[in-house]
């Protein structure tokens, strides 16, 4: 692995190894292929992973993606590593999220990079992507997120330090109605992303 | 959120097998040219993979200036090198070899670069190439009309410049950004044929039939050229002129209108040395006088058809005398070369003048020579209800055409380029695909209200100096002098003019 990357390049991940977990229909995969690396996407439907692999397989730069219908645990049992592990918007879907984070810190490389997603278990997120997003607006079906399971920024750095990561960085996704458009800010009382690193043995 | 999403879609993989198989044609069909011209029949070869047809990120369709500015800002910058560009155009000049000489009379096909413009070469490298053959510079301006009711004068130290914009031939600029990408090593490929038709989604657009119920981005654009090549491409540019076919094939509807009016261009020459630009309304149409260096001028003369056939088949001396008249005292007087008094009202005025407002009305070069061909062009406006679909994109005439008389028009498909080549780069950043609506919608958002509010600028100057009525021709004279002594409204139209400002009026 060189010991520089240029964040300019076309191509920042060449030579890395990532896994998705909960790819869905792989839209996090595809960019990160495009960029250079390659990368494993896993999702517990099937159906989620027959799609991916279509999808990918139009275009040369994406069909390198290596789709798996199975879970982070089953997994970590053929013991493989990635230098990178996402799980975006996953762990609040999950039944035990501090044996999830186990799982994921088990295919880190020692050293490698954590990131995860996911929502606050807040009045406002409660409002917003409960209330708001699947009663409202129906950007989701009723019934996808449980507030209860939800994890709160602090629950998650704790879980994840008995898992030998240590949380770098935090930061907040925030939406604004008037342009349609989210960025990245540091208002973690919603969705949150968690990046963290593994901690080397 | 993701995973929610995907649950909904419920894809039909029967149809998305069956389509996949499709390639460059199994059986010989007829395909059908733009013009009707050429039915080719394309070779029947029955491919089951899409190993023999290249595959390129980017397909430029049309290499004029616009298309050729895009090809070379995307070989320009570090994260868009790497594309694989096609560029489809049938005119022989893109793949000839023979320089553009010295001794060459000038082309009267020419445009204004505006100061934005000329940034946007320089930033790309392509400028120096620019520089190697006749270019002219010019930092003032003069504009008045028939009745000699009112004047402005422009001056590029109104706004601490050193020049307002500057007057290339097209070829000259073509041929620039032509050798700017050829000296650069990027991967390119001139399909020296037209585009006869484009398919998506492997299911014909034309038909009109998609049995696919989702609407993946994931598959790629087929390109079926005139020459029987076919090529397969992530995005395509539609950069095929005001005819565009790329923007027909994609269903684009455009509004606009055909303005009554006619423009013949050509070259002249004349004694004195030139680095004003001339444009002078006339009841019928504005006459423009552009520097183009070494005692030529570029007249771009705006009138009724009839009266520009007229003058395109009248005889030299006929047609000089004509454009002298134009230019000079026919059609009206001179206007009054006036300072508004010393002291009195208007003093407050004076305090932030521009240097122009003190610099009298002249009088333009005598043109002795006419130095090329006059061609005739008609004029419209046109815009593009949409400027992007599934993977196609419009850029420069294809999007919008505009009235020639400030110059824009070409300086904003060389804005389209720009900023669709960044918008692309922005895309690569982030593994996108380039051809994915999200990333395209970026680039028409931050395109249209500009072309839009330049258009309707123009077209409002267009119908104000068409009518020649009394009470609107002392409008007219006071807007003249109104621009001329109030400096901030110069400088702000000065700024706008030359590219330097996205939106008139508003800082």
């Amino acid at each position: 692995m060189s010991p520089f990357r240029d964040p300019y390049s076309a191509k920042p991940f060449e030579g890395l190894k990532f896994v998705d977990v909960g790819c869905g229909g792989g839209i996090l995969s595809e960019p990160l292929a495009r960029m250079g690396a390659t990368v494993t996407g896993i999702d517990a439907v099937e159906k989620n992973i027959n799609i991916a692999q279509l999808h990918a397989d139009l275009d040369p730069g994406t069909s390198s993606i290596e789709y798996l219908c199975t879970t982070a645990e089953k997994l970590v049992e053929e013991q493989r590593k990635f230098d990178a592990v996402l799980a975006l918007e996953v762990i609040e879907h999950v039944a035990e999220p501090a044996e999830f984070c186990k799982s994921l810190s088990a295919l880190t490389v020692s050293g490698g990079a954590n990131v995860i997603s996911t929502i606050n278990r807040s009045m406002r997120a409660y409002a917003t992507a409960i209330v708001v997003a699947e009663y409202l607006l129906h950007w989701l079906p009723k019934g996808t997120h449980e507030w209860s399971s939800f994890l709160t920024p602090e629950e998650l750095v704790l879980i994840l330090q008995r898992a030998s990561i240590s949380v770098q960085e935090m930061a907040g996704f925030v939406y604004n109605p008037l342009t349609g458009k989210w960025s990245l800010s540091d208002d973690i009382s919603v969705n949150f992303i968690a990046y963290g690193t593994k901690n080397t043995e | 959120m993701n995973r929610a999403i995907v649950r909904r879609i419920t894809p039909n993989i029967r149809t998305w097998r069956s389509t996949l198989k499709t390639f460059c044609s199994d059986t010989s069909e007829k395909l059908h040219g733009s013009d009707g011209d050429k039915a080719v029949t394309v070779k029947s070869s029955s491919l089951d993979s899409t190993d023999n047809v290249p595959q390129y990120d980017v397909a430029i369709v049309g290499g004029g200036m616009v298309g050729m500015a895009l090809a070379c800002s995307l070989a320009s910058m570090p994260l868009t090198k790497h594309l694989n560009v096609a560029i489809i155009d049938s005119n022989p000049a893109l793949l000839a070899r023979d320089n553009i000489k010295k001794e060459d009379a000038p082309d009267p096909r020419v445009s204004t670069v505006t100061p934005a413009t000329i940034s946007f070469f320089k930033g790309m490298g392509a400028w120096q190439y620019v520089q190697l053959h006749r270019h002219a510079f010019f930092d003032r301006m003069q504009v008045w009309d028939y009745t000699g009711l009112g004047y402005t004068r422009y001056s590029a130290r109104d706004v601490d410049k050193a020049v307002l914009g500057c007057v290339v031939e097209n070829k000259v600029l073509q041929r620039s950004l032509l050798s700017c990408m050829e000296d650069s090593d990027v991967k390119k490929k001139i399909y020296p044929s037209r585009l006869n038709s484009m398919t998506l989604h492997k299911s014909s657009l034309l038909s009109g039939t998609d049995s696919i119920s989702s609407e993946p981005s994931g598959s790629l654009a087929k390109l079926n050229l005139s020459d029987g090549d076919c090529l397969y491409a992530k995005l395509v540019v539609g950069a095929d002129g005001s005819k565009s076919h790329v923007r027909k094939l994609a269903g684009i509807s455009t509004t606009g209108w055909k303005y009554p009016q006619n423009a013949i261009i050509c070259t002249v020459e004349h004694t004195e040395d030139n680095r004003c630009a001339w444009q002078r309304f006339l009841r019928t149409g504005p006459i423009a006088l552009l520097p183009m260096g070494d005692n030529y001028s570029n007249i771009v003369w705006t009138m009724g058809p009839q009266q520009a056939a007229d003058r395109r088949s009248m005889n030299e001396a006929d047609f000089l005398k004509a454009v002298n008249d134009a230019l000079d005292d026919g059609h009206g007087p001179h206007p009054q070369s006036e300072r508004i008094g010393d002291g009195g009202i208007l003093a407050w005025l004076r305090s932030d003048e521009t240097s122009s407002a003190s610099e009298h009305f002249e009088v333009p070069p005598r043109i002795t020579k006419l130095a090329s061909d006059r061609m005739v062009f008609p004029l419209s406006l046109m815009h593009a209800n949409n400027y992007v679909s599934k993977r196609v994109v419009l850029i420069g005439d294809a999007a919008h055409t505009v009235h020639p008389l400030a110059g824009q028009g070409v300086n904003l498909g060389f804005g389209d380029a720009n900023s669709l080549s960044r918008v692309i780069a922005e895309g690569v950043a982030v593994g996108s695909d380039i051809g994915e609506m999200a990333l395209l919608k970026r680039y028409e958002s931050e395109r249209k209200a500009a072309n839009i509010a330049m258009m309707a600028i123009l077209d409002g100057f267009q119908k104000a100096y068409s009518i020649d009525f009394g009470p609107l021709n002392v409008l007219r004279a006071a807007a003249f002098h109104g621009v001329n002594y109030i400096s901030p409204l110069k400088k702000n139209i000065i700024s706008y003019a030359s590219g330097e400002q996205r939106l008139p009026l508003f800082t």
